[in-house]
């Protein structure tokens, strides 16, 4: 299985105030691709930490990041934004939607940045619609969406690139357990039968669980298990 | 990005606001227009005096005494009547030299009485300075010679004066003194306001008398070419400081003149621009003010568009555009209503307002520029954003 992202003695150090806080402090892990893993740990853990640097948001302050295969140190601001259009999917637990755009060209937003035509973009918008199940909501705006529905579109916007990855901060932070369970149904299934790996960033043991691996973070610093199916 | 979706999206984002657009343009629209109009003023003053100037005849030739230059006051007249046969002499003939001396006096008819212009001239002066009569006659060799008190009016004094009567054969009393009207003037209509039709003529030698002076004010030469006026205006100016020692003349043509006053209302219209154009900086200092509020209001969305792969050019693109989009539309409604309000001014008061293209072109080029300058901060702190922070941001 080759390495979707690969990260070797990574560290990340914040300067607050000449006070220098270590977040991160020499993580080694490799997601490989079609991987399922859970990154777990109590908030102020650096998990939010790791997940920025896993998608090439942020930037370690020594070790190695490769994503599919690329170091990421060698890379301008602008190829890395490049990397994270087509490798990367995000989704945030607070959706992040634009409010007067319409799930549609939510959706098909991230594809303007790899300088496809309108047509093409919507068309494949509305194709992943239809794989999330909101084929028929196509032109409403979040505030017309339950939460569910926006997290859906959300989860849209993050696959219309055709990522390797799908990193979820926290994608059920924010609804209640029956449409929170859908969601991670949704994800298991992407992860299942179109191949994306899948990282979901949790404190809740239960969201956790369901992944085939649990990276520990504490500390700023990871212990891993495996789930035996 | 395309051009054309940052355009789509930076619309989308001023109609979101469109109350706060609407507002921010306001600045750039009153700067824009009050460039178009006030140069618009400028120029129709330029244009009416140069216009006028030009009556005059591109022949002429104006005797003064005194250095022409703005700021001295006009010395005291040493010409005599004797000059004009004296200049008549070198001219050639005495019929394109006409003399004049000034005041203004209350005329009056029975009840009626006007403040007006009176101008002793010498019979000379109608041709001189190429005006018409609408009736009767002008003042005639003999008029001068023999002192008469015969006078010929303006248009608007014999209107005022007489109404619809025709005052040939009628008398008026010009400082208390009864003359005969002999002629009425034509009209020569107003310029910047002022009715040119208000004098009134009277023979030179009886306005010497009524005034008490032996004085001329001023000498004015048709040359018989445009070619000759140079050389013409010369020889007068040397002829009568020789007969006058330590006397100054200025013998002016109608193109010193119009270089004069052209350059002094040429720099009034840019002082004018200027003044406008401080207004028009103002709205763009608003312009960019409103940019810094959208970029920090539109945080979260900076971050996102950066998270999915959006580059620093693409986000300083879209927030550019939306300031130039913001300052070419309020600049081409600047336009328009500058327009409008120069055809407005020149249709309905005495300003003549004469639209250029080059105000248009040049505002709306300022306009698109200031877009451009006071978007550029903005622009820079959007696309430099970080995106880990950017999405943090509630």
């Amino acid at each position: 299985m080759t390495a979707a992202l690969e990260a070797i003695g990574i560290t990340r150090r914040y300067d607050q105030g000449g006070l220098t806080v270590e977040a991160l402090r020499g993580v080694t892990l490799t997601i490989g691709s079609g991987d399922h893993a859970a990154i777990v740990g109590p908030s102020g853990s650096g998990k939010s930490t790791l997940m920025h640097i896993l998608g090439g948001l942020d930037r370690p302050s020594s070790g190695t990041l490769r994503i599919g295969g690329r170091d990421v140190a060698a890379l301008k601001p602008d190829e890395l934004a490049d990397v994270r259009n087509r490798t990367i999917g995000f989704v945030f637990q607070s959706f992040h939607l634009l409010a007067r755009t319409t799930a549609l060209d939510n959706v098909a937003m991230p594809l303007v940045y790899r300088g496809l035509r309108g047509a093409e973009r919507r068309r494949r918008a509305r194709e992943v619609l239809e794989l999330v199940g909101l084929g028929h909501r196509t032109g409403h705006r979040p505030s017309q969406l339950s939460g569910g529905e926006q997290q859906r579109v959300a989860i849209a916007r993050a696959l219309v690139t055709e990522p390797a990855v799908l990193l979820a901060d926290e994608p059920t932070g924010n609804l209640d357990s029956v449409r929170g369970g859908e969601i991670l149904d949704l994800l298991d299934d992407l992860n299942r039968e179109r191949g994306v790996a899948l990282v979901i960033v949790t404190h809740d043991a239960e969201v956790a669980g369901r992944a085939r691996r649990q990276i520990h973070v504490k500390d700023g610093l990871v212990t891993e298990a495996e789930t035996v199916a | 990005m395309r051009i054309a979706e940052a355009f789509r999206v930076a619309v989308g984002a001023l109609r979101a606001n469109t109350l706060r657009s609407a507002l921010t343009m306001l600045g750039v629209v009153i700067g824009v227009a009050a460039v178009v109009i006030l140069v618009a003023i400028g120029t129709g003053a330029k244009v009416t005096v140069e216009r006028q100037v030009q009556g005059l005849g591109s022949n002429l030739i104006l005797v003064v005494p005194g250095q022409l230059q703005f700021g001295s006051a006009p010395s005291a007249s040493r010409l005599r009547l004797t000059d004009v046969d004296e200049v008549g002499r070198i001219v050639g003939d005495r019929n394109r030299v006409a003399a004049s001396v000034a005041s203004g006096e209350n005329v009056r008819a029975g009840t009626k009485q006007e403040y007006a212009t009176i101008q002793g001239v010498t019979e000379t002066t109608l041709a001189v300075f190429s005006r018409h009569l609408s009736a009767g006659s002008y003042l005639s060799r003999s008029d001068v010679d023999t002192r008469r008190r015969v006078a010929v009016l303006g248009a608007t004094t014999a209107q005022k004066l007489f109404g619809a009567r025709n005052p040939v054969g009628l008398q008026v009393s010009i400082a208390g003194v009864r003359f005969r009207v002999i002629g009425v003037m034509s009209v020569r209509g107003s310029a910047l306001g002022v009715d040119q039709d208000l004098d009134v003529h009277i023979p030179i030698t009886t306005a010497q008398r009524l005034f008490a002076t032996e004085r001329i004010d001023a000498l004015a030469v048709r040359a018989p070419d445009a070619a000759a006026i140079g050389d013409l205006g010369n020889r007068i100016k040397t002829d009568l400081q020789d007969r006058y020692s330590g006397q100054e003349f200025s013998a002016v043509t109608q193109e010193q003149i119009l270089g004069v006053l052209g350059s002094i209302l040429g720099l009034l219209t840019l002082v004018l621009a200027a003044i406008a154009g401080i207004s028009l900086l103002v709205g763009g200092v608003g312009v960019s003010n409103i940019m810094l509020v959208s970029v920090r209001e539109r945080t979260r969305e900076i971050g996102l568009r950066k998270a999915v792969g959006a580059r620093q050019r693409d986000i300083g693109i879209q927030f550019l555009i939306e300031a130039v989009l913001l300052t070419t539309v309020g600049g081409c409604l600047g336009i328009a209503i500058g327009v409008g309000v120069s055809m407005a001014v020149d249709a309905l008061t005495p300003l003549p307002a004469i639209v250029t293209w080059w105000s248009g072109a040049l505002a709306f080029g300022v306009s698109v520029a200031v877009g451009i300058i006071f978007g550029v901060v903005p622009a820079r702190r959007a696309g430099r954003l970080d995106p880990v922070v950017a999405l943090r941001t509630e």
